[in-house]
């Protein structure tokens, strides 16, 4: 059985289809990553499937129990994080955890060895107000009450937006941790680069799954030629190369420009037609999962 | 004029005993594209009111667009742009009324915003949308338009607090383009952004620990030097060794 299982779950707010027809399954033990823009869906998905909103169409299932028919059990055995900090301001630390043990008639002591790896780092200001907390600590203590209940499944909802590089790093080293103990965790990112630390993806955009597989076999599927462009006016190169024959598209992308071709593009043509800017380079490089998005995202 | 667009010298400042910046020093020159980088917490932003000329600093001095940052705040306010992901324009005003708002915040004159609101409407694409209320709005508009109205005024210099959060990657690069394009129009650039990716776009690159700035260079050069084959690599390395926390 899979730990959640979703078939042509569709949600619409007035005339915007938030969802739209999406179907997949996640394994059991997974950490699985949802990749998207403002506007994907990501949110809405995850409010269907901790049975906080109804489909309009098509179901799901969390371990074998209905989102709709079965919410009460489901709501037992799901934990959630949503995107914006939900634990109560004036409540502490301490309080804020008790709450919600008490909430799912758990102990704080039953759950400790589950907690203890991200709960160790904020226990030291267990009497400070959730609301006084740094933007790090807060998500560390979201993230210790969402586990209170030991869980099944997580939901995690843009855990990292906002975060700085190195607390994002250390947010899914956690989460590998957590995998190691079973739990099946479903979390959003609207940052491409954090797509390697999941099992599989599912790249989303406008309430639709453009594609899902594991992070190495979605860049393998990319085919077209791709080269890292550089030269000395960046922005006239942008211009330039778009212009060039056999140019399907060109984007910035870091300190290079990315360059698209199609099997009208000669390497040697291109140069000469670009003979005016000084210092340019071009080689190829290999297509990360932002290359494939965009690639995805034009079609 | 000079080609020195920001210049500050042992810039510090102190709230009590906590010194949030701690005597910075770095000159960005006109139409750079300057990354200024930390870990939150850092002092970024309590550098950043500084230069904007929101905050005073405790000691050292600076000069952005020409003017003290000490003394001139009021005349910096009027010479540079600014926009942040958190506020940038009024959800509840139309686009129209968000660019006059600005416009003449920026004094500039009736006849001069009819002109820039045209140009900029066009250059958008927004004309259909000119009566729309802005907080219905696609974010990756919302965002292109902030950008616009925060350089409505052609200002010396335009400070970007995390522009582009949550954005999809096409829209992202669009925002890029319009960046690279002011900047090469002779506008410079101050931006910060937790993307690493987004470092590289930049001329060069200021990464701050613990209130001061410990590195300073171009992309490639701190790759080279930090034996790095990213930026995300550079930044882990140097912002893992901070002693304060957020």
């Amino acid at each position: 059985m899979y730990a959640v299982e979703i078939n042509s779950l569709s949600k619409s707010f007035g005339k915007t289809k938030a969802l739209d027809s999406v179907t997949f399954a996640v394994e059991r033990g997974e950490l699985f990553g949802l990749i998207g823009p403002d506007g994907a869906g990501k949110t809405t998905l995850f409010r269907l499937l901790t049975t906080l909103l109804n489909p309009d169409n098509g179901s799901a299932t969390i371990d074998g129990f209905d989102i709709v028919k079965d919410y009460h059990t489901i709501r037992s055995r799901v934990g959630y994080m949503p995107g914006r900090f939900s634990l109560y301001p004036d409540l502490t630390v301490e309080e804020n955890l008790n709450f919600f043990a008490a909430l799912f008639g758990v102990t704080v002591e039953e759950s400790y060895d589950l907690i203890a790896p991200i709960y160790s780092h904020i226990e030291p200001f267990r009497t400070r107000r959730a609301g006084k907390l740094s933007g790090g600590m807060k998500q560390k203590l979201a993230l210790s009450c969402a586990l209170i209940h030991r869980p099944s499944v997580l939901f995690l909802d843009e855990p990292t937006t906002g975060v700085d590089a190195v607390s994002r790093c250390e947010f899914w080293d956690m989460l590998s941790e957590l995998k190691t103990k079973g739990i099946t965790i479903l979390a959003s990112t609207p940052y491409m680069d954090e797509a390697s630390r999941c099992d599989r993806i599912a790249l989303c955009d406008k309430g639709h799954i453009l594609d899902i597989n594991t992070p190495q076999d979605i860049v393998n599927k990319y085919d077209s030629n791709l080269y890292a462009i550089n030269a000395d006016n960046m922005f006239n190169l942008l211009e330039a190369s778009r212009k060039a024959t056999g140019v399907i598209e060109c984007y910035p992308f870091g300190e290079s420009h990315h360059l698209v071709t199609n099997e009208e593009f000669d390497l040697n043509h291109y140069k000469e037609e670009l003979g005016d800017f000084k210092n340019l380079t071009i080689t190829p490089t290999a297509p990360t999962i932002e290359d494939m998005f965009i690639k995805l995202m034009k079609r | 004029m000079s080609d020195i667009v920001i210049s500050v010298h042992n810039l510090t400042k102190r709230f009590g005993n906590f010194t949030a910046v701690d005597h910075i020093t770095f000159d960005v020159q006109r139409g750079e594209i300057f990354g200024f980088l930390g870990a939150n917490g850092a002092g970024k932003t309590t550098a950043m009111r500084m230069l904007c000329g929101l905050s005073y600093p405790t000691s050292g001095s600076g000069n952005v667009a020409g003017f003290d940052i000490m003394h001139e705040g009021e005349q910096i306010k009027r010479h540079i742009g600014y926009m942040s992901q958190r506020f940038s324009l009024y959800n509840e005003l139309t686009v129209s009324e968000n660019i006059n708002l600005f416009a003449g915040i920026y004094g500039l004159s009736k006849k001069e915003t009819t002109k820039r609101a045209t140009q900029l409407l066009e250059r958008l694409n927004l004309h259909s949308e000119r009566n729309t209320l802005v907080k219905s709005l696609p974010l990756g508009w919302k965002q292109k338009l902030s950008f616009s109205i925060a350089t409505i005024h052609n200002p010396e210099v335009v400070f970007l607090d995390e522009p582009t959060g949550g954005v999809d990657p096409v829209t992202r690069r669009q925002f890029w383009e319009m960046i690279y394009e002011t900047a090469n129009n002779g506008t410079t650039i101050f931006v910060t952004t937790h993307y690493m990716d987004e470092a590289e776009y930049c001329s060069r690159v200021s990464i701050m620990v613990d209130g001061e700035i410990r590195a300073l260079d171009t992309p490639t050069n701190l790759k080279q030097k930090f034996n790095a084959m990213t930026m995300d690599d550079v930044f882990r390395t140097l912002a893992r060794g901070a002693k304060r926390g957020e």
